[in-house]
């Protein structure tokens, strides 16, 4: 049995205008060791999906479907059973190290929290605990730092922290939503290097988040391309990262500046902007902004057409893209 | 480097920039500890040529940006438009020479005022500078306007009603409305999805050969510099550790922060050309 199985997920939120769908029917699955990136771009609904995991969504959002974790369903569970599992046994890092901190609560405080709350430990066990912890994610001379307060740290330092308390109770997932898009280039590669390193140590499963394709490329073994609230593709990184089958998944990599590149070439965009939630359309959330756009792609939902490797598109042209990329 | 020798005065001449910053004195009768954010900085920007600025945080760069927009006084050094120093400028004779230097943020959020309209904030600057009608300033904003790609319609709207793309633009026409001849952007991009910023740095690349402005772009994105810049200044502790064209830099990086911060880039593969 898989680690996680998301079915048919559906999310509604509520918006100026209207009930809208943020989340349009996903699925994916994670086993034990597993690693996962979520690529997409603002208003994609990737960071919704993960905050249905954890039960973080807003109290008027409506979720339909199954999210089974370790067997049990997280979909309509009680508050009491996800309180035991956030930050338990499903460990979460932020975004802005910034934010995510508590300023007025002492390191050992925040990162031993977890451990108090879940595992019961007393304050001196939780201590000793939260020193092998940030012993262990890099924090320099974490003895005597263990009393000082978030903004005595460096941005990447910060984010240190917030590993170190995801990895508190030694979750069997851990979810991290775009963790170093608020760090230095340098200091990216570092934190990179040890969320990697510690899935491998600890045997987590991993789910990243980005908008980076570099860091999606680097980091995790399997993907899915997210837009207006569907998968629009899916896979091994390597196979996804090779066939670009998907049309969106294509404007994404060509819209990149590329360092090495001739000057004065100009960036292919992708034609339009995303539109609101409430106006996707009721097929492919694509079409339209697509050139390859027929009526059918506006109508219906496309299937998922399966190509070598395990990897899934959900674009009904592929055959005529395909050919026209031969021709090209 | 292309300026120093040549004859004709270069559009920017920053020389031997320094910038100390104090900081609270942490005993009675100790020294004030200082921050040197900037450690004698030089470089040339010749018209309608682009100069490019990275580093990490804390490297100084934005210093740079908040000492070429003379938003904040150097402790020793000048910085030249067009053969005036900007920092020895009377503040009236500064206010007017600002019409040739413009700034767009990195924040398209918090750098629009919530409660002006998009005409207002616009044409703000036009306003700075010398009385104009209301109705030559909503003409001059229209077309300003038009030049990013926004309509007219969009003049009476409020900065919320727009994407961050958008607003990226609403402030890009607020800086072109004085038809500057230099726009410092810091990090113009950096909050824009991947799709939004290529269509920003097209439409600042076609600013550039439409109306021959000049970009100082601070960014720690060595992709989008490359992209957009002619010359290069990599900043490290507060002073630039290496400098020139962009291909020749990225190619052939001499100075080991330079590699550090090319072998941090993350290629994706089937992207990148970098080691083609």
């Amino acid at each position: 049995m898989a680690l996680l199985e998301v079915n048919d997920l559906h999310i509604g939120l509520q918006t100026q205008r209207g009930p809208a769908e943020a989340v349009r029917g996903i699925g994916f699955s994670l086993e034990r060791g597993e690693t996962l990136g979520i690529v997409g771009e603002s208003g994609c609904g990737k960071s919704i999906t993960v905050q249905s995991l954890m039960g973080l969504l807003p109290a008027s959002a409506k979720v339909s479907g199954s999210i089974r974790f370790d067997g049990q369903e997280l979909v309509g569970a009680s508050e009491r059973t996800l309180c035991g599992i956030r930050g338990n046994r499903i460990g979460m890092i932020f975004q802005e190290p910034m934010t995510a901190l508590n300023p007025v609560h002492t390191i050992a405080r925040q990162v031993g929290e977890p451990l108090r709350l879940h595992r019961g430990l007393s304050q001196a066990d939780a201590r000793k605990e939260v020193l092998a912890l940030l012993d262990r994610v890099g924090i320099p001379d974490a003895a005597s730092r263990l009393d000082a307060y978030p903004h005595q740290f460096s941005g990447g330092q910060r984010q240190r922290i917030g590993i170190a308390m995801a990895l508190a109770c030694g979750p069997d997932l851990l979810i991290a939503d775009e963790p170093t898009t608020a760090l230095d280039v340098t200091i990216q590669k570092q934190i990179l290097e040890l969320i990697r390193s510690l899935v491998a140590e600890r045997g987590m499963a991993l789910i990243l988040i980005s908008h980076d394709l570099g860091v999606i490329a680097h980091t995790v073994s399997k993907m899915l391309v997210m837009y207006g609230g569907s998968v629009v593709e899916s896979g091994p990184t390597a196979a996804v990262f090779a066939a670009r089958a998907h049309p969106y998944t294509q404007g994404l990599f060509a819209a990149r500046p590329v360092l090495g590149a001739p000057r004065g070439g100009r960036l292919a965009t992708i034609r339009g902007s995303v539109p609101e939630l409430v106006d996707m359309p009721p097929g492919c959330p694509f079409a339209g902004r697509c050139s390859h756009t027929i009526d059918a792609c506006v109508t219906t939902r496309p299937p998922a057409t399966w190509l070598p490797h395990d990897h899934a598109v959900r674009c009904i042209r592929l055959d005529e893209i395909a050919a026209e990329g031969v021709a090209a | 480097m292309s300026a120093a020798s040549s004859s004709t005065t270069p559009l920017l001449k920053v020389t031997d920039l320094v910038r100390h910053y104090a900081m609270p004195r942490e005993t009675l009768f100790g020294a004030v500890p200082l921050v040197k954010a900037l450690n004698g900085v030089s470089f040339c920007v010749e018209a309608g040529r682009s100069m490019g600025i990275v580093g990490e945080s804390g490297s100084g760069k934005s210093t740079i940006a908040r000492l070429v927009m003379a938003l904040d006084t150097p402790t020793s050094g000048s910085v030249e438009l067009e053969g005036r120093d900007l920092h020895k400028l009377p503040s009236d004779a500064l206010r007017t020479a600002r019409r040739d230097f413009q700034m767009v943020f990195q924040d398209p959020y918090g750098s629009l005022d919530p409660r002006q309209t998009v005409a207002r904030i616009v044409a703000e600057p036009l306003e700075a500078l010398a009385e104009i009608s209301r109705a030559e300033q909503r003409e001059r904003a229209g077309e300003s306007l038009a030049a990013v790609g926004l309509r007219s319609t969009d003049m009476d709207k409020y900065p919320h009603e727009f994407s961050g793309g958008q607003r990226q633009r609403i402030a890009i026409a607020r800086a072109l409305i004085t038809r500057p001849k230099l726009i410092v952007a810091d990090e113009p991009v950096s909050a824009l999805d991947v799709s939004v910023q290529a269509q920003v740095l097209n439409l600042m690349q076609d600013l550039q050969q439409q109306f021959g402005v000049s970009y100082l772009l601070i960014s720690h994105d060595l992709a989008v510099v490359n992209h957009l810049c002619d010359d290069v200044c990599v900043v490290f502790k507060g002073q630039i550790v290496e400098q020139g064209p962009p291909e020749q830099l990225f190619r052939a990086a001499e100075h080991p922060y330079t590699r550090t911060l090319l072998d941090a880039v993350m290629a994706a593969p089937g992207g990148d050309v970098l080691h083609a």
